[in-house]
């Protein structure tokens, strides 16, 4: 059937500048690209362009430019290019339309309609260069009352502490699985992890069996509907367990890592045959109430012997501060709350940009929640789903989370730019494929050290920030709302944030 | 502690002849964590054989006993075992004499589990290794998302028959219902999802009974070497049922197969 669909980029090639040197062709697995050995030149397919814009940057001339077409479908405020488009494509397939990374679409962010305070005067501000500051978090459950006594000037904690991570700055990563990643992104985040003192989640495809005792020591090892590659080995290897029940890019369904990213090593490490689509069902069969939640977390604590912090990973949806609540009460550590902007590996379109709520109302709901209740001690927050940078984080933690998950952010400083086809298999930038031609461009030294990098300026600036507003230690910002207002926020939303407006 | 846990029980000599000696532990009164913290401690003092007693809704039992030695211990369970019996099982052995409840074999690695009794819902959930053989019925949701790697096949023989969703997104390993108790199998939605593995039906199944991604054929040869070999690992772990090898093996068996190891490949578009 002939398509009605336009493409979306168009691809300008400096004629003068371009050297023939195939690069761009080699580049694109797409096939954008070809060599013309009659006319000496190459030739562009504006159709099978994503604009992920790996062309552009790896030509060693500066030839290549792509940029969004600028042919148009008559200009219509209901009927946008993008709605007319999936609907043409919808009519030639019949298919569900799938997409990958997060939501796209313009819903309020409300980190950039809030502000931070800063000391002037009368609270001295602190300067991180001179002064130590204090970002270390500990994440699971903490004693309702600590008893401690004192010897000889050591003190020594006498109530039993429940199995925390300690992470040296709030930022972790966001969990993403061997399988919809290529292994050097995998490889790379966790190398980056333990480098800098925090934790990569290793998502629902298992941990390779290599892995498991260098990296052991810095990964969140997730139990997620599909149960694949889970064994006590892997539980015990790492140093806490996730159970995903939701994602903020899908919440309420399951996933379907196509057959075509089922390799050999993936297959080996889920523990499935290779080229089986890898099904992880919307629910966990096995949970379909708070209580077999909570048979879950027990049965997991068991399978740890006590020693790891169990986490549990919901969407934030319309109500899940209640669920949240029976979340702590059946006996999770932490919390991992995705927002509406969280990314994913496939979903299809019209769940990921139309279900979930926005990640900053969320936090805000669940802190509130948990302290009216009084058990906010008893799990710690890691909120996720749209932390672009350091300030996203540190107005997360004064919402009221204990920390962040990074996702999006972490795949770009790897080289994402976010062209959501990583359902493809076609990753350039070869990090969201099996293809050894392509994750083999991804070096797994460069890759940490760009993720090791990022940590460590948004850990810089979450310092300064912090010691403008005369604080030293992260745990005094935590839940520590006087320290934010609104800016072009309604009422209802200053009161879901727990915030004033700026000016008051 | 091992040693205090140990004091409370007595140790008798096996008679298996195995030459090792299996540890009493009385359940009663003990509770869950309690009762697995014993059993921990116990298989990290030496004991490789522990038979408990009276044991009435404690869950999780053989959970907490993976190793980084992988040490391995047989466990014999008078009562009625709680929920997730089993889970995460790293190999161990454990036989039930009486009946289990829901989530034997949760997420089970290795090792072989046998129920001399009926189990519960959630039989076999997402198991990927070792073997499971229940005597009497099970409930709903049995062998969901069962799966399988390279030899690494999970295998479970029911006696009786299941209720509704057994085998759905199976994913791998071998199934074997047996329908021995004389009623017919009524369960519906059987394989909804499956996209990998084997259920073996032993009597007719409807086709309003199936998910629409399984497809039944009548056994051949080498799917009567698999039922043989597992019929008779089944019968000798029950040697209180009075039908042979080769009455079973007589009947009408069925296979129920995924019709795509890639069910939801059309689904999609761009």
């Amino acid at each position: 059937m002939k398509s009605f669909v336009f493409p979306e980029f168009q691809i300008i090639r400096d004629e003068e500048k371009c050297g023939q040197c195939r690069g761009c062709e080699r580049q694109c697995a797409f096939g954008t690209h070809t060599y013309d050995p009659v006319a000496d030149r190459l030739i562009s397919d504006n159709y099978k362009c994503v604009g992920c814009q790996r062309c552009v940057i790896f030509c060693p001339k500066d030839a290549i430019e792509v940029r969004p077409t600028p042919s148009f479908y008559r200009p219509n405020a209901s009927w946008s290019r993008e709605k007319l488009e999936d609907l043409k494509k919808q009519a030639e397939t019949g298919g569900v339309i799938l997409t990958g990374s997060g939501n796209d679409k313009p819903f309020r962010i409300y980190w950039d309609h809030i502000v931070l305070n800063a000391s002037q005067v009368t609270n001295p501000s602190i300067d991180p260069l001179r002064e130590p500051m204090e970002l270390r978090t500990f994440l699971g459950a903490k004693p309702d009352l600590m008893d401690i006594s004192v010897k000889d000037g050591d003190v020594e904690i006498k109530t039993s502490l429940s199995p925390n991570l300690v992470v040296q700055t709030p930022i972790l990563f966001s969990a993403m699985s061997y399988g919809a990643i290529s292994y050097n992104a995998f490889r790379a985040l966790a190398t980056a992890a333990c480098k800098s003192g925090t934790y990569f989640n290793t998502g629902e495809g298992g941990l390779p069996l290599e892995m498991r005792e260098e990296f052991g020591r810095c990964a969140i090892v997730q139990v997620a509907s599909g149960r694949f590659g889970i064994d006590a080995e892997y539980l015990n290897c790492a140093q806490a367990v996730e159970i995903k029940v939701g994602q903020g890019a899908k919440p309420g369904i399951g996933g379907h890592l196509p057959g075509e990213k089922v390799s050999a090593a993936v297959a080996k490490t889920r523990m499935i045959p290779m080229g089986t689509d890898a099904i992880s069902p919307a629910p966990h069969h096995d949970i379909y109430s708070i209580e077999d939640l909570a048979m879950l977390i027990s049965a997991l604590k068991e399978a740890t012997n006590y020693e790891k912090p169990i986490s549990v990973k919901i969407a934030a949806v319309h109500n899940f501060a209640a669920i949240a609540s029976g979340i702590v009460r059946a006996g999770a550590d932490i919390i991992a709350i995705d927002g509406l902007r969280g990314g994913t590996g496939t979903a299809p379109k019209a769940i990921r940009d139309n279900v979930g709520i926005p990640i900053e109302l969320a936090i805000s709901s669940l802190d509130r929640r948990l302290r009216n209740e009084g058990i906010r001690n008893k799990c710690s927050i890691i909120a996720a789903g749209g932390i672009r940078c350091s300030s996203d984080v540190i107005k997360a933690i004064a919402l009221g989370a204990d920390a962040v998950y990074i996702g999006s952010a972490a795949l770009i400083a790897m080289g994402c730019t976010l062209c959501q086809k990583c359902f493809s298999n076609k990753c350039n930038w070869g990090i969201c494929t099996q293809d050894p031609r392509l994750s083999g461009r991804l070096n797994v030294d460069i890759a940490s050290q760009r993720l090791s990098n990022l940590l460590s300026a948004w850990s810089h600036e979450i310092s300064e920030m912090l010691g403008g507003m005369g604080i030293n230690a992260l745990e005094s910002l935590r839940g520590n709302r006087d320290h934010l207002r609104g800016v072009g926020l309604y009422e209802w939303e200053l009161d879901v944030l727990g915030i004033k407006g700026a000016g008051e | 502690m091992a040693r205090a846990a140990a004091s409370q029980t007595s140790i008798e000599a096996d008679h298996a002849g195995d030459g090792l000696a299996a540890v009493e532990v009385d359940a009663t009164g003990i509770q869950t964590k309690e009762l697995n913290d014993r059993l921990r401690e116990l298989m990290l003092s030496g004991v490789r054989k522990v038979n408990i007693r009276n044991v009435c809704g404690q869950r999780y039992i053989g959970t907490r006993l993976y190793t980084p030695e992988h040490i391995k211990m047989d466990i014999e369970i008078f009562g009625t075992p709680g929920n997730d019996l089993a889970a995460f099982l790293y190999g161990h052995k454990i036989i039930v004499h009486g009946n289990a409840q829901d989530g034997v074999g949760n997420t089970m690695d290795g090792g072989e589990i046998v129920v001399e009794g009926r189990a519960g819902d959630v039989l076999a959930f997402s198991m990927r290794g070792g073997e499971i053989y229940v005597r009497d019925n099970c409930g709903y949701r049995t062998a969901l998302h069962m799966k399988e790697y390279e030899d690494k096949k999970p295998v479970l023989v029911v006696g009786g028959c299941t209720q509704d969703f057994l085998g759905e997104y199976m994913a791998g390993g071998i199934v074997v219902i047996l329908n021995l108790l004389g009623q017919a199998n009524k369960a519906s939605f059987i394989g909804t999802g499956m996209h990998g593995g084997v259920i073996y039906m032993r009597g007719k199944v409807e086709p309003h009974q199936l998910g629409g991604q399984v497809e039944v054929s009548p056994i051949d040869e080498a799917d009567r070497a698999v039922l043989d070999r597992y019929v008779s690992r089944f019968l000798e772990r029950f040697p209180e049922i009075c039908l042979s090898q080769k009455e079973i093996m007589q009947s009408q068996f069925y296979r129920l197969k995924p019709k795509s190891k890639r069910p939801y490949s059309n689904l999609y578009t761009y």
